[in-house]
């Protein structure tokens, strides 16, 4: 307990001294947290019930659910006591505010050769206004085992959740990771995930935004033994005054280490998505391949989006490239739509989909997918057909 | 069913079509021929309404309504189909989903019950047939990865299932073996009746050869210069389209 409460207080003292971050930072560069500092924020102390739309109960192998932080329901099986200090909180000032204010959180550990069956689903749900939490979650995943862990955000009021989550997969360990952001649209979410990667692991980290009125997911990967594999798939689908922001940093630190990223934003309305993504690889990390692809779909003349791929190559035998686009739906397949008969606004929306899809397809689990077609369907801006899936 | 007259047309300010006039009665094939440039494919994409081609002076009477003020989903529900020269691919967008949403756009403006998806998926294998495409194609996207005669093919099932009055087929020959030119015209033969009207636009003979026309129109620079029966296909296959175009001037 006194190692804990040494600990806070240190956070504490550290987020003191780093402060709010502000866009004169460059990470913060497109990214204002002034309206969230104007809220003095609160512990929600009462205990609520985790009623929820968003619950996979019975379709997960496990559900933990949180609300404001707390844990209220789910006996986590795979509880793990392993220390992990991944996420970083020296330079990382939200880090720094959650270990500060830490709350509950999952802490899973897969022993070393197991493969769970499912997955795991974290499902945190934030009531109220002018409440705060600081969920830290640390999944450690062993030699050769293997997880699908999800992690949802939901909620109803003007509150902000700071969660952090850490993941390490140790040799040959495959781990496929979600976080679905889903927040109220009055909402502040900041989550920071941070990943540690051994020889030969395997990891995906998809990343949806849907949801909240300012929202960042921040993604940190050391790819730190050799052979080691990460896929950052991401979708931000924004409308109204949305502001949805996506930083990722993927460190090649050892050699035969490849990543591919595939990141989508669809902005609407006065909406604005940021992309901002970082590859670095350090002089020891020969034989690196790397992909890295933000596309984004803007839907009205005042939506904005800023994209920004970095590379930062350190050696010289590396295959990496990266690309960014922004556009508009297209005329043609918009005209080829509508020329057999379906209305424009049916048809963009047929194209809105369609675009974001291709991450949507990707995804393994089949009940996340589907919760993330319905929630898609009620982010397009008209009416979609309810069950477009039916006549597959 | 379908009257134009004195239409003049073009894309991006620049004038195409410089008065064509062209009457087409329910159950009449007619084929419109050309050289390149002729503005055939620009009659095509006028009467479906394609963005940036527009018509500065002259009518198109469809059934008695102004066609060129409907929007193209409009005129695809009033019974109006084009066969594209080039289909587009759309990735993401489920080709029998697509096609179901269009078919249940087009019956619901008919005033027609909409067809559930075991209704749908009946239709769909039943036309399938005709064109003899695979089913596999149809949970792919929209044309994706589709070869040329798949697309080709594909447009012609879309016709198909959607049933239209009027089929516009803006050389929907180019590029076919005769393998797939003899399903193209077997999908349209199939559609053929006392309703049913056909426009086939075509710079060669070859697809009249199974799909007959009763009409052969010579459009050169802009503007119908001969008019005949099938026999003047024919014709043009084997002189060329040089003796018309000095026979106008």
């Amino acid at each position: 307990m006194t190692v804990l409460t040494d600990l806070r207080s240190e956070a504490a003292g550290r987020f003191a001294t780093l402060g709010w971050p502000t866009p004169r930072v460059e990470e913060w560069r497109y990214t204002n947290l002034a309206p969230l500092q104007k809220i003095q924020w609160r512990v929600d102390d009462s205990r609520q019930s985790g009623e929820s739309s968003a619950s996979l109960a019975g379709q997960a192998a496990l559900e933990l659910v949180f609300v404001n932080g707390r844990h209220i329901a789910g006996e986590n099986q795979y509880r793990g006591e392993s220390e992990v200090h991944i996420a970083d909180w020296e330079r990382n000032a939200l880090v720094a505010l959650n270990a500060a204010n830490q709350q509950d959180g999952a802490r899973i550990e897969i022993p070393a050769g197991t493969v769970v069956d499912g997955f795991i689903h974290l499902l945190f749900i934030g009531r109220g206004d002018g409440i705060w939490s600081h969920p830290r979650n640390t999944i450690v995943v062993g030699k050769n085992a293997q997880v699908a862990i999800v992690e949802t955000y939901v909620g109803t009021g003007t509150y902000f959740t700071n969660s952090v989550t850490e993941i390490v997969a140790d040799e040959s360990a495959v781990v496929d990771h979600y976080k679905i952001e889903c927040e109220s649209r009055d909402a502040f979410h900041i989550g920071s995930v941070f990943i540690r990667q051994e020889r030969a692991s395997n990891v995906t980290s998809r990343n949806i935004a849907l949801g909240g009125a300012l929202a960042r997911t921040e993604t940190h990967v050391a790819l730190a033994g050799e052979g080691a594999s990460i896929t950052l798939d991401g979708l931000f689908v924004g409308a109204g005054s949305q502001h949805l922001d996506s930083r990722t940093v993927i460190d090649h630190l050892e050699p035969h280490c490849e990543s591919f990223e595939l990141y989508k934003g669809v902005l609407d309305d006065n909406a604005r998505g940021v992309f901002d993504g970082k590859i670095i690889v350090r002089p020891d990390a020969q034989k690196t391949v790397s992909r890295q692809v933000n596309r984004n779909l803007l839907l009205s003349e005042t939506a904005i989006v800023d994209s920004k791929p970095t590379l930062e190559i350190h050696n010289d035998d590396v295959k990496c490239n990266h690309g960014s686009t922004i556009g508009q739906i297209e005329q043609e397949p918009l005209f080829y739509l509508r020329s057999r008969g379906i209305g424009e606004e049916e048809a963009r929306n047929l194209l809105v989909y369609a675009f974001a899809s291709e991450l949507v397809d990707r995804m393994k689990i089949e009940p996340v997918r589907e919760q993330i077609r319905r929630a898609l369907f009620q982010t397009l801006p008209q009416r979609m057909p309810e069950r477009r899936g039916e006549a597959r | 069913m379908l009257e134009i007259k004195n239409l003049h047309a073009g894309i991006d300010g620049k004038e195409i079509l410089k008065g064509l006039t062209l009457t087409i009665n329910p159950g009449e094939v007619h084929a419109i021929m050309g050289p390149n440039g002729s503005g055939k494919s620009t009659l095509a994409n006028v009467l479906a309404g394609r963005p940036r081609y527009v018509a500065t002076s002259g009518e198109v009477l469809y059934e008695g309504k102004n066609l060129l003020e409907l929007p193209p989903e409009e005129r695809a529900r009033e019974g109006v189909f084009l066969a594209m020269q080039y289909p587009v691919e759309i990735p993401g967008v489920n080709n029998i989903y697509f096609l179901k949403a269009a078919l249940n756009a087009v019956r619901k403006h008919r005033g027609e019950e909409e067809l559930d998806a075991m209704e749908f998926l009946q239709l769909a294998r039943e036309k399938m047939k005709v064109v003899e495409l695979d089913e596999a194609f149809m949970n792919r996207g929209v044309n994706e990865g589709f070869s040329g005669g798949e697309k080709k093919r594909n447009e012609i099932f879309q016709m198909a299932v959607l049933d239209p009055k009027l089929a516009i087929l803006d050389e929907t020959d180019s590029g076919l073996d005769i393998d797939a030119l003899r399903i193209v015209a077997q999908g349209v033969n199939a559609l053929r009746s006392e309703h049913h009207a056909v426009l086939v636009i075509t710079h060669y003979q070859r697809l009249l050869r199974y799909l007959v026309p009763d009409f052969v129109h010579v459009l050169a620079n802009g503007r119908i210069v001969k008019s005949g029966g099938k026999e003047l296909a024919e014709e043009l296959e084997q002189k060329g389209y040089d003796w018309i175009e000095e026979e106008v001037a």
